[in-house]
């Protein structure tokens, strides 16, 4: 009965969607069934499609993709998606590309029901576990080969890649940076760039935690970092800009605080780019992909999955620069790309990885304090 | 009664529109930044008077303020030279016309060529550095509060000549007349005839170009991206964080903040405006 009442409502608000016609509805039936008769938007596994060539049958049909804020440049997403696309015969539509991990949950709350919505999500820590509601429990064909500490138990969501906090640096234009501290030397004067707002950007807060560390903090005291941006900022060594490969490339922002993934990634397009972690504050941090339970496109949301899980995907991750997160058993099966993984970062001391917890009373601190240090 | 409702047909799609787009948003603002899960609460409100949040309130204010002085100053002077020319005279009409154009300039376009000119790579940037040594961009003052000042005034001067050009205009020849046969000198007549005339205008102007500032987002979004040093970028930040979340409902209690305060500022320009149309119709 309730059921039924749930149906009718939701036959209306397609209806009520399709007048509005800021984009045509999501029609259910169309490739919304697996082979076995079940709901593709509800398939945990590609056992539920009736195995994985089902899964590609039932997303060529869907014949598109939404993602959202996946730059080309950023972990060799330009690339994965155009394999994905050509392998499958599926549309991927890339939509902002440059946006932050909450735009895409706005996104989707935004679009619900209509096609245009995102199908999948990649998202930095925080926001992915606030919004596991939101998420479509899916399990990919090498889930068991993932360790541990990086998936939900259920599959809601599974890290996909990470990296380094690093400190890139034109070694053309400025002297090269060994230490943290260089950083305050007068030959960085007008020099030095953050990526992002740390009470914004998920990079930028991780920037000040390694900074934090280098400076005698500690993942629960991030204070130490933001009083090192404030003589940064005093000194007249902090750069109010946000870094972009172009600021980068024209010299603008000679020095990025930046994950290692992204600067070496400019190492491509400008040669003198050197790219340096501090091996006594390293600060790891991993993205987390989900599917979002609303997908319009349930079925190559799916597929999406076990193709950036697949080999051939964990080694495009690994040719942008960054750790995929299947690597230690990808390198063990000898099945990783070995010259894009020589080229990641090794660290040998501990490296840091924040908990939920310690982030949450980090960011606090920095909503307080990181606008009165730099302002 | 039918005629009456035949009669304001016309006025329907204009209330849809100004339902839609005005009224709707700001009660929606006003009920969210009091009602937090459909339960009545001023947690929101007194989020306001966090240290972030005056903070960027102060420097909002500072910002419109001062750009609205320095527009409203400069563009009078400019607006009472071009009402001393001849009205037929293709300055005159060219300048009228730039006005106009300049005064919508605002948001990334603007932004963009101030840092394609004096940013930190800016054509006059390199130029200078070339043949002075002098580093015009510093340590990146354009991208912070001292920057926005300077860009505002781009939109806030022709904003202003283009309101203050109908005010000089209503300023009749007879009056200097009466004044000067009365034996007044030249001085005597602007400062007791026309300058206690124009003051309303030049009052209600400077407060338009106020809210003008108040509420620019586009320019500032697109030339500052560290600490949110404004109203505007502060509510961006609530909305977009993807580090401090939940924070939507701070944005609301912000935006009722700028209504609030937009709202004054313009009461208290439409006094000015009627004051100013007693005398310069």
């Amino acid at each position: 009965m309730k059921k039924t009442r749930l149906l009718g409502f939701t036959a209306a608000a397609v209806l009520v969607a399709g007048i509005a016609g800021c984009a045509p509805p999501e029609k259910k039936s169309e490739g919304g069934q697996t082979e076995s008769g079940g709901n593709a938007s509800e398939a945990t596994s590609a056992e539920d499609f009736g195995g994985m060539d089902a899964l590609v049958e039932a997303a060529k049909k869907e014949g598109q993709l939404n993602v959202i804020a996946l730059p080309p440049d950023w972990a060799n997403y330009g690339a994965i998606i155009k394999a994905f696309g050509d392998k499958y015969g599926i549309k991927v539509n890339s939509a902002q590309p440059d946006a932050a991990s909450q735009d895409e949950i706005n996104a989707a709350t935004q679009q619900k029901g209509k096609s245009t919505a995102p199908d999948v999500f990649d998202l930095g820590q925080s926001v992915a576990l606030a919004n596991t509601a939101m998420f479509a429990p899916y399990k990919v064909a090498t889930f068991d080969s993932i360790p541990q500490a990086y998936k939900d138990a259920d599959g809601k969501w599974v890290n996909d890649y990470g990296g380094y906090m690093s400190i890139g640096f034109d070694s053309a234009k400025v002297p090269p940076v060994a230490d943290v501290n260089d950083l305050l030397k007068p030959e960085y004067n007008g020099k030095v760039a953050l990526n992002g707002d740390p009470t914004q950007a998920g990079a930028a807060f991780s920037g000040v935690l390694m900074v934090a560390l280098s400076q005698g903090g500690s993942v629960d005291d991030i204070a130490p970092g933001v009083e090192f941006f404030r003589k940064l900022k005093a000194a007249g060594n902090f750069l109010p800009v946000d870094p972009t490969p172009a600021t980068i490339e024209s010299g603008q922002t000679p020095v990025v605080i930046d994950w290692n993934y992204l600067n070496a990634a400019e190492t491509a397009k400008l040669p003198s780019w050197r790219v340096f972690v501090p091996s006594n504050a390293a600060v790891a941090g991993y993205y987390y992909q989900a599917i979002n339970a609303g997908a319009p496109h349930p079925a190559a949301a799916r597929l999406w999955q076990e193709f950036l899980y697949s080999d051939e995907g964990q080694n495009l991750y690994a040719a942008g620069g960054v750790r995929p997160v299947r690597a230690d058993q990808m390198m063990q099966a000898g099945s990783i790309d070995k010259a894009a993984v020589d080229k990641i970062p090794v660290i040998d001391g501990p490296v840091t990885v924040p908990t939920p917890d310690q982030t949450e009373k980090a960011t606090k601190y920095l909503a307080d304090n990181w606008a009165k240090a730099i302002g | 009664m039918s005629r009456r409702i035949r009669e304001s047909l016309p006025l329907l799609p204009f209330f849809a529109l100004v339902t839609i787009f005005l009224i709707v948003p700001t009660a929606t603002v006003i009920v969210s930044a009091f009602f937090v899960d459909g339960v009545f609460s001023l947690a929101r409100i007194a989020a306001l008077f966090s240290d972030t949040a005056l903070s960027a309130l102060w420097k909002s204010v500072l910002l419109s303020a001062s750009t609205a002085i320095i527009g409203a100053v400069l563009g009078a002077v400019l607006a009472w030279l071009i009402v001393s020319s001849a009205p037929t005279s293709v300055l005159r009409r060219a300048v009228i016309s730039l006005c106009s154009v300049l005064a919508q300039f605002g948001g990334v376009a603007l932004a963009f060529a101030f840092l394609a000119t004096i940013g930190l790579n800016g054509v006059l940037t390199l130029w200078v550095q070339e043949h002075f040594g002098w580093n015009l961009a510093g340590s990146g003052w354009l991208y912070s509060l001292t920057g926005l000042i300077l860009v505002y005034t781009y939109f806030q001067i022709p904003l202003m000549v283009i309101v203050f050009v109908p005010a000089l205009e209503g300023l009749r020849e007879q009056w200097r007349e009466a004044a000067v046969s009365l034996g007044a000198s030249t001085f005597q007549y602007w400062r007791q005839v026309a300058v206690p005339l124009l003051t309303p205008a030049f009052l209600g102007s400077f407060l338009l170009l106020f809210a003008n500032a108040f509420a620019a987002y586009a320019t500032a979004a697109a030339l500052v991206s560290q600490g949110s040093p404004i109203l505007p970028l502060l509510i961006r930040a609530a909305l977009t964080s993807e580090v401090v979340l939940g924070q939507s409902g701070f944005a609301y209690a912000l935006a009722l903040e700028m209504i609030v305060i937009v709202a004054a500022v313009m009461i208290a320009y439409n006094a000015l405006v009627r004051r100013t149309a007693r005398w310069l119709q």
